[in-house]
């Protein structure tokens, strides 16, 4: 390692302060935001920010997320760097311009404050909104704790303006748990995030009369953004989009690699964070917070003698399916928590992509399907340790009880 | 924003190129293409367009072709204003951090009146809120026409659409226009107009003060189509015409709110006589045409109750506006 960790300042933020405080350290230029719990905290905080001249950002209120989602794009697409933040409902109504965001290859950074959707109304955590934008072409990582959803999002910038990934990333922070919740956070200084970030490049084109000009609206080179292709074409437009997310797995990895440098900070390799799981013979997969108090536990379960493991995704989007297989292949019964529901889909999202990455393993592990937290339901850490008992169980007889449970569901 | 009276002369619109240029796939007797071609000769300077999901997004962005001759984004349906909102805050902040030249860029929002009024109000309802510097254009066909001639809340009444079909109960659209351009004034917009293609010095002149607002500005285009309204191609200069001299649509602007009629407009006020019957108008158009069966006459009393109306309360508030 040549670099040197920098001299960083400890303070006490929640999960939202953190990221407004990374924003206001990436030099961004627009931020466009509608606001709504608990992702509240980063617009008010940057609000302040702004009103005291900390920044130098254009902050636009917007009338809806939907609004907030567009004049993102636009912006980025004018050049700018662009962040905004949003949750459940506020998620939901971006929705379609999510797809277009990705689909118009502007590098937009967003927090989501993950938080249940309605019906019945719910503004307590779980990830059941942005794992129902699982397919709009956005990076999505999910962050453990107030110090990573910083780190993270500083990182996030540096993904998504990568001129071969060029795509909108999105930071999912646990609504509540990690975005009301005081924490220690280092931070780094304002010039050391700013030389890690950097300036934002443009992907360079070639206009019909053969020249060479950035991607972005500018009157001195016209382009045409967003315009109306046929089957002709539409099909290789999206093709480019999933070479942008494999090109995204290896930047990841760097980033995360770089950032380590100058932070003394990684997350196992980028994508995936193992905890003792060389040698595990059963483990759990989890997205999230829970992975903090999981760890816990498979200390507990390890000072007990019990080779129990933990693997957090970090990165579901681009999912890396190859790390996931050959850090679970070893494993006898692997648990994998969802902090969201896809009724009818039989089993949790993050289940079924696991399971699909496990399939082509000569050996698999046996697995199953835990639906948890939904709603911001607690999940006690006798529950998760009772998992893991199960898992052993389940080990020693050579099958699992269910194919799906619900975690402390009153039935 | 300055007095300045600009020369528009048809020699000089000649010479200046086409910034949405030929080639689209518009068809014969598109008003609305015309009208975008007559904004963009009003253009001063650097600009950036953003254009709603729409008949006019549609036929001059085929990929891997356009007809547009300066930069142009395209993002969604509901959210043109919103799109101007983001192109004018990076420009705003980019230009203040030296990341752009400060050269000054006008932003002009294009929307149909599904893109306008509809499914697009609340976002340029925000965006004139939050005082955007952008001139937003209305191009106005009284309908969905891209999808297939659906009614919109522009759609006038009677007007058969194949959402509101002339049934043998039912005689076409039973709501009327949706005031928009009030809608808009009354978000105390510096600059609110309504033009249309066949008086196209005042519809360039309107443009031009639009743009030459420092926050947002407001545009409604009268713009005839053919396929919707059943008409013929060749007539739809004469039915931008028709509709100022029927009252149907005067044309008029307010600066800071006070309301003016344009001259097309101002010679039927100072000579009624002049002012033709409504049946002048709906005459030839096929969405108009079960209006001219004896059982549906009263609703073309109706709509020429409502147009005097209408009429009169406007010469009011011009009145109001000059006192």
């Amino acid at each position: 390692m040549t670099a040197k960790v920098i001299k960083q300042e400890t303070t006490g933020m929640n999960g939202d302060e953190a990221i407004a405080f990374a924003v206001k350290q990436c030099d961004v230029d627009v931020v466009a935001a509608y606001p709504i719990t608990p992702q509240t905290i980063i617009v008010e905080k940057f609000s302040e920010y702004v009103a005291n001249g900390e920044v130098q950002t254009e902050f636009v209120c917007t009338e809806s997320e939907h609004s907030a989602m567009t004049a993102s794009l636009a912006a980025s697409a004018t050049g700018a760097r662009v962040f905004t933040a949003s949750a459940s409902a506020g998620l939901a109504l971006m929705h379609e311009m999510l797809f277009v965001t990705s689909g118009s290859r502007t590098p937009v950074v967003m927090a989501v404050a993950n938080r249940a959707l309605s019906s019945p109304l719910n503004i307590h955590g779980d990830q059941s909104d942005s794992m129902a934008e699982r397919d709009s072409g956005w990076i999505q990582m999910y962050v453990e704790n107030a110090q990573e959803a910083y780190d993270t999002t500083i990182q996030a910038f540096k993904i998504a303006e990568e001129l071969d990934v060029s795509l909108p990333a999105l930071v999912g922070l646990d609504g509540f748990t990690i975005s009301h919740t005081l924490e220690n956070v280092n931070t780094l200084s304002d010039d050391a995030v700013k030389a890690f970030v950097g300036e934002r490049k443009y992907p360079m084109v070639t206009t019909h009369e053969g020249k060479q000009v950035p991607f972005k609206l500018d009157p001195a080179n016209p382009m045409t953004m967003g315009p109306n292709v046929a089957p002709a074409f539409y099909f290789e437009f999206k093709r480019q989009q999933e070479e942008a997310m494999r090109n995204a797995l290896i930047k990841i990895r760097e980033i995360n690699a770089e950032y380590a440098k100058i932070s003394g900070r990684s997350y196992g390799n980028g994508l995936i964070d193992a905890h003792k799981l060389d040698d595990a013979e059963v483990a759990i997969v989890v997205v999230g917070s829970t992975a903090g108090t999981l760890k816990v536990i498979v200390d507990e379960l390890r000072s007990e003698g019990v080779k129990a493991g933990l693997l957090r995704i970090r990165t579901f989007r681009p999912f890396p399916a190859e790390e996931i297989k050959n850090a679970l292949k070893n494993v006898k019964v692997v648990a994998v928590m969802d902090k969201s529901m896809a009724p009818g889909a039989q089993t949790g999202t993050v289940f079924s992509e696991v399971r699909n990455a496990l399939f082509d393993l000569k050996q698999r592990p046996l697995t199953t399907s835990i639906i948890f937290g939904l709603g911001g339901r607690d999940t006690a850490p006798r529950d998760l340790r009772k998992i893991y008992e199960d898992l052993m169980k389940a080990a020693r007889v050579g099958q699992v009880d269910s194919l799906v449970r619900y975690l402390g569901l009153k039935e | 924003m300055t007095t300045q009276e600009w020369k528009f002369t048809a020699k000089d619109m000649a010479i200046k190129p086409d910034l949405f240029t030929s080639g689209h796939r518009a068809c014969a007797g598109c008003a609305p293409a015309a009208v975008l071609r007559l904004v963009m000769k009003a253009t001063r300077g650097p600009t950036i367009v953003t254009q709603a999901t729409g008949c006019m997004e549609i036929v001059g962005s085929i990929y891997p072709y356009t007809s547009w001759n300066l930069p142009w984004l395209h993002t969604a349906f509901e959210n043109a204003a919103a799109n101007a909102a983001g192109i004018d805050a990076a420009i705003k902040i980019m230009q203040k951090k030296g990341k752009m030249s400060k050269e000054h860029i006008d932003i002009i929002a294009l929307a149909g009146d599904g893109g306008t009024l509809d499914i697009g109000l609340q976002a340029l309802s925000g965006a004139v809120e939050r005082g955007h510097d952008f001139l937003f254009v209305l191009y106005d066909n009284e309908g969905y026409m891209n999808t297939g001639i659906q009614r919109s809340s522009s759609t006038p009444l009677g007007a058969s659409t194949t959402t509101s079909p002339a049934g043998s109960v039912i005689p076409g659209k039973l709501e009327t226009k949706k005031p928009i351009t009030e809608i808009m004034l009354a978000h105390g917009m510096e600059y609110v107009a309504t033009a249309t293609p066949y008086y196209w010095k005042d519809l360039l002149t309107k443009v031009r003060k639009g743009l030459e607002v420092e926050g947002p500005a407001f545009l409604h285009v009268f713009a005839p189509c053919p396929r919707g309204w059943r008409s013929e191609p060749s007539k739809s200069m004469e039915y931008s015409k028709l509709a100022v001299e029927s009252c149907i649509f005067p044309i008029w602007e307010a600066v800071n709110g006070i309301r003016q009629l344009s001259t097309p407009s101002k010679i039927l006020q100072l000579a009624p006589q002049k002012k033709k019957p409504v049946k002048a108008y709906l005459e030839g158009q096929g969405r108009f045409r079960h209006l001219f069966l004896p059982k549906n006459s009263h609703v073309i009393d109706q709509i020429q109750s409502l147009t005097d109306a209408r009429w009169a309360k406007l010469l009011k508030q011009c009145e109001t506006a000059t006192n």
